[in-house]
C-alpha cells in the first residue's frame, strides 16, 4: 500500500538525502518517513510521502523548519534525520 | 487492513449513542468545540458561555477540558487535537469528551485548511453529529483565499459557517451549526469495517479509534486494536481525500503562499534569535525592574501603602489600644536623629494633647514610627507582621502592581506567537538535557505562575519529559509573585547580586535536569510543532487575560498570606517562632550567615515562597546576604497550591521526593553560596 502511495505521486527524482541536511531555500518531495508513531503524527499535520515542501531554515544542530502550502512546521533534528526526501 | 476484514453491511445497528430529547428532566445536549491546535476554540467558548478561558498565540494553551452553558445546552472547551486518538494525555482527554458529545462544533483555521479537515473527516467518519466552523476568515480576506464554503458543505454532508472570531463576525451563524449539527456522508469502506467492531463495542465512534488501532479504548472494551498498518492505512486514505477535498474547495489569488513573516524567521535563528531574545528580555527587566519595582512601587507602597493606609490604620487602633509609640527623625544617612516616645497605657482616646503632638511629628517627611501594641491580639492583628495590615500591604501596595506587569508581560509573549519560535531555536539544547523545544512553554509560563505551569506539562509527551520539566519548575522557577519581591529586594543593589542570583539558579537548573536526564529512562522525543502566524498581541485579550490572572492571583493568594500571618503571629506570641529560630539557627546564621530572624521567612516560604521572600523585608540584611536569601527561598519547597497540583499530575510519590529533595537543595545550595560570598 505505501508503494502505491509512492507510485501515485511518480516523480522522477535525482538521488536523494535526509530531512536534516535539507538546504535552505530548496523545494523537496518526502520520499520516506518511517512506519510509526511519527509518521502517523505527521500525516495528521499534513505531510506525508510524495508531498512538495520547501525548507524555511536549517538551525545550527540540525532542527528544520519546513513550511507545507501555507503551514510553517519546525521538525526536531532526530525526526528530520529519519525523513527521507528528494530535491526536486 | 486486508479485504477479507471488511464484513457484510448489517444492517441492524445503532449509528449513533443513543440520544435523550430535550425534555424537562433529561440531560443537557452536550455541545463540544473541538479542532486543532490554535484555531479559536477558546475564543468560542468565552463567547458562547461568558466563562473566562486562556487564548494565546501557541498551540497547546488549553490542557483541560472547560465546561459552561449556553441556552439549553452544555458547551465544553477542549483542548487542540490533530485527530482522535490516545497518543498523550491532552489526546485522552480531549477523545473521551468528543466520545460523549451529542453535537460537535468543529473549529477549522481556513488558512491551514489542509491540516485541519483531517479531523474533520475523521469526526464524521466516527458518526458524530458536526458542523463546521471555518474561522479566521480575516486572514484568508487579507491574503486573497477563497473557500467555498458551499461546496464544502455538499461535500461533507454538514453545515459549514464561516466566522472570525476576533472581531466575532458571523457569530450570529453560532446557533444555526449548533441546531442544524448532523451526521456528515459516511465514507462506504470504512463505514463497512466499522460494522465489524460494533457488535463488541457499542458506537460507530470507537469502533473507528479501535480501528485505527487506539489502544486506550480498546482496552476499554476487551477487544484487540486495529494493527499499526491498519492505523496507517486509514490515515493515508484520509489525508488523500482531506488533499482531494482542498483541491475542490480551495481557490488561492497569489502563487503558492509564502508568507513573509520576517519578525517570525528572525526569531527562530540563533544567530539573531539569541540577540531578539536578550533584547527582549532586557526590555523585560528594565520595564519591571526599574521603572515599576522602584518607582511604581516606591509610591504604592510607602505612599499609599505605609504612609496613609498603615498610618491611619495604626492611628485608629492606637485610639483605644495600650501602646508605646516611637517617633525617630533620620537624617540623610538614615541615623536617628531624634527619637521621642509616646506612652498611652489606654490609647489617644484619653490623651488627646499627646496624639495632636504625635500627629504633628509623625508626619514630616523624615519620620520613621514604630508601634509596641501591648495587647498580644492586637499585635497579631496589627503589629509588625499584623495580619491585617502586612496582608494589605504587601499583597495590594506592593505585590499587585508587580505581578499585574509581570502578567502583561508574559500574556504578550504568549499572544504574538513568539512562544514556539524560541521552542524551536532552543530545541536543540534542550535535547541535551533530555527535552524537546516544546518544553520551554511550560517552564517559561511558570514565570507567571508555576501552579499554571505546572498543568501545561501535559502538552509533553513521555513522563520523563514531563517529570524533568516538572522538577525544574517546582525547584527552580520564581513565579511572578516571587519574582516581584526579588526585583523589589535588588532593586538599586546593581548587576552584581543579580548576575550571581540568576547564574545560581541557572546552574541547579541545568544540573538538576542533566541528572533526571541520566537517571530516568528513554529519549527526548523529537520537537514537532506547527508555528503560528506571529502578530501585534491585541490589547483586549491582553487586559483580559491580566485582569483575570491577577483576579485569580489575588484570589487565592490573600487566603494564604492572611493564614500565613496568623501563622507567624501565632507562634511568634506563643513563643514557638523563637524556639524555631534557635533551631534553626546553626543553619541560618552558620551555614547561610544570615541573621536567626530569616527562619521566619522559611516558616512563612512554606506557605507560598512568595510570602516567604516577603518576610526578609523585616530583617536588615546585606546585599550579598539578600543574595543568598533569595537563592535559599527560590529553591525552597514549592507553594502549597502548585503542591498540590504537581501531586495531582505526577502522583504522590514524585511530588513528595520533590517536596523533601527541595528543602535539602535549597539549604544546600544557599549555604554553598554564602561559604562563597559572604
Ligand atoms: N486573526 C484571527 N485570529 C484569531 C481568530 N480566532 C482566533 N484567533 C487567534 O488565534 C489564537 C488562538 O486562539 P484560541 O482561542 O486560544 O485557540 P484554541 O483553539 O483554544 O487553542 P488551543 O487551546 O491551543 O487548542 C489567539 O491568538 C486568537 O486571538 C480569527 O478568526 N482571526
Ligand atoms: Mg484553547
Amino acid at each position: 500500500m505505501h508503494d502505491a502511495d509512492i507510485k501515485r505521486h511518480a516523480p522522477t527524482l535525482v538521488p536523494g538525502t535526509s530531512l536534516d541536511k535539507a538546504v535552505k531555500g530548496t523545494y523537496f518531495i518526502i520520499a520516506d518517513i518511517p512506519h510509526g508513531l511519527h509518521k502517523v503524527q505527521l500525516i495528521r499535520l499534513g505531510i506525508s510521502i510524495g508531498d512538495k515542501i520547501i525548507c524555511l531554515q536549517r538551525l545550527p544542530g540540525g532542527t528544520i523548519i519546513i513550511q507545507k502550502n501555507r503551514q510553517e512546521i519546525a521538525i526536531g533534528y532526530h525526526l528530520a534525520r529519519e525523513i527521507k526526501i528528494q530535491y526536486i | 487492513m486486508a479485504k477479507s476484514d471488511i464484513i457484510e453491511h448489517k444492517e441492524k445497528h445503532r449509528h449513533i449513542e443513543p440520544e435523550n430529547p430535550l425534555g424537562l428532566d433529561s440531560p443537557r445536549a452536550k455541545v463540544v468545540l473541538a479542532g486543532n491546535p490554535n484555531v479559536g476554540k477558546s475564543l468560542i467558548f468565552n463567547y458562547l458561555s461568558g466563562v473566562y478561558v486562556d487564548v494565546s498565540n501557541f498551540p497547546g494553551t488549553t490542557v483541560a477540558i472547560t465546561k459552561g452553558s449556553y441556552k439549553e445546552y452544555d458547551v465544553y472547551d477542549t483542548p487542540g487535537i490533530y485527530g482522535v486518538s490516545s497518543f498523550n494525555d491532552e489526546e485522552k482527554v480531549a477523545a473521551e469528551i468528543i466520545l460523549e458529545a451529542d453535537i460537535i462544533i468543529n473549529v477549522v483555521n481556513s488558512l491551514y485548511l489542509e491540516r485541519d479537515l483531517f479531523l474533520t473527516l475523521q469526526l464524521i467518519e466516527m458518526g458524530k453529529k458536526v458542523s463546521v466552523i471555518l474561522n479566521f476568515a480575516d486572514e484568508l480576506k487579507k491574503r486573497n483565499i477563497k473557500i467555498n464554503a458551499k461546496r464544502l458543505s455538499d461535500i461533507l454532508g454538514v453545515e459549514v459557517i464561516n466566522t472570525s472570531a476576533v472581531s466575532k463576525a458571523g457569530f450570529e451563524q453560532l446557533d444555526y451549526a449548533i441546531e442544524n449539527a448532523r451526521m456528515g456522508k459516511q465514507n462506504e469502506d470504512l463505514h463497512k469495517v466499522l460494522h465489524n467492531f460494533l457488535n463488541r463495542v457499542g458506537s460507530q465512534a470507537e469502533a473507528l479509534l479501535v480501528a485505527e488501532g487506539d489502544e486506550y479504548i480498546s482496552r476499554k472494551h476487551g477487544v484487540e486494536p486495529g494493527s499499526a498498518d491498519d492505523r496507517e492505512y486509514i490515515y493515508i486514505d484520509r489525508r488523500n481525500r482531506v488533499n482531494e477535498i482542498v483541491s475542490f474547495v480551495e481557490v488561492e489569488d497569489t502563487s503558492k503562499g509564502r508568507f513573509f513573516n520576517l519578525f517570525g524567521r528572525l526569531a527562530v535563528n540563533p544567530i539573531t534569535g539569541i540577540p531578539i531574545l536578550l533584547v527582549l528580555l532586557s526590555v523585560i527587566f528594565f520595564l519591571i525592574g526599574d521603572v515599576v519595582s522602584q518607582r511604581i512601587v516606591n509610591f504604592t507602597e510607602n505612599t499609599i501603602g505605609k504612609r496613609y493606609f498603615e498610618y491611619y490604620t495604626k492611628l485608629l487602633v492606637a485610639e483605644y489600644a495600650s501602646t508605646d509609640i516611637t517617633v525617630n527623625l533620620l537624617d540623610d544617612k538614615e541615623n536617628v536623629e531624634e527619637s521621642k516616645t509616646f506612652r498611652i497605657p489606654d490609647g489617644f482616646s484619653t490623651a488627646v494633647e499627646m496624639k495632636n503632638d504625635f500627629r504633628k511629628i509623625s508626619r514630616l517627611p523624615n519620620a520613621e514610627t514604630e508601634y509596641h501594641f501591648h495587647n498580644p491580639f492586637v499585635r497579631l492583628f496589627f503589629g509588625e507582621f499584623g495580619v491585617i495590615t502586612m496582608t494589605i500591604t504587601y499583597l495590594l501596595f506592593l505585590l499587585l502592581p508587580l505581578v499585574i506587569s509581570f502578567y502583561i508581560a508574559m500574556a504578550m509573549l504568549e499572544d504574538s506567537g513568539y512562544l514556539p519560535r524560541l521552542a524551536t531555536m532552543l530545541d536543540r539544547t534542550l535535547n541535551r538535557i533530555g527535552l524537546n523545544g516544546r518544553a520551554v512553554i511550560p517552564i517559561l509560563l511558570g514565570f507567571g505562575c508555576v501552579t499554571m505551569a505546572t498543568i501545561t506539562t501535559r502538552l509533553l509527551t513521555t513522563d520523563k519529559e514531563k517529570s524533568i520539566a516538572n522538577a525544574i519548575l517546582q525547584f527552580t522557577i520564581p513565579c511572578s509573585a516571587q519574582l516581584a519581591v526579588i526585583s523589589v529586594l535588588l532593586s538599586g543593589a546593581g548587576f552584581k547580586p543579580l548576575f550571581i542570583y540568576v547564574a545560581v539558579i541557572f546552574t541547579v537548573m541545568i544540573s538538576i535536569s542533566t541528572f533526571m536526564n541520566k537517571v530516568l529512562k528513554g529519549a527526548a522525543t523529537p520537537l514537532l510543532i506547527d508555528l503560528p502566524i506571529m502578530r501585534m498581541p491585541k490589547l483586549d485579550n491582553l487586559f483580559k487575560k491580566t485582569f483575570f490572572r491577577t483576579y485569580g492571583f489575588m484570589k487565592e493568594a490573600y487566603v494564604w498570606f492572611f493564614v500565613g500571618a496568623l501563622l507567624i503571629g501565632v507562634l511568634e506570641i506563643t513563643g514557638l517562632l523563637f524556639v524555631f529560630q534557635d533551631l534553626l539557627a546553626p543553619v541560618t546564621t552558620a551555614w547561610l550567615k544570615l541573621p536567626k530572624e530569616a527562619a521566619n521567612a522559611f516558616v512563612m516560604g512554606m506557605v507560598r515562597r512568595d510570602f516567604g521572600a516577603a518576610g526578609l523585608f523585616a530583617i536588615e540584611l546585606t546585599t550579598m546576604q539578600i543574595t543568598v536569601a533569595i537563592i535559599t527561598i527560590t529553591l525552597f519547597v514549592p507553594c502549597i497550591a502548585s503542591f498540590m497540583v504537581m501531586l495531582k499530575e505526577r502522583g504522590i510519590k514524585e511530588g513528595l521526593i520533590v517536596w523533601f529533595s527541595a528543602w535539602i537543595l535549597a539549604f544546600f545550595v544557599g549555604g554553598l553560596t554564602a561559604q562563597i560570598i559572604i
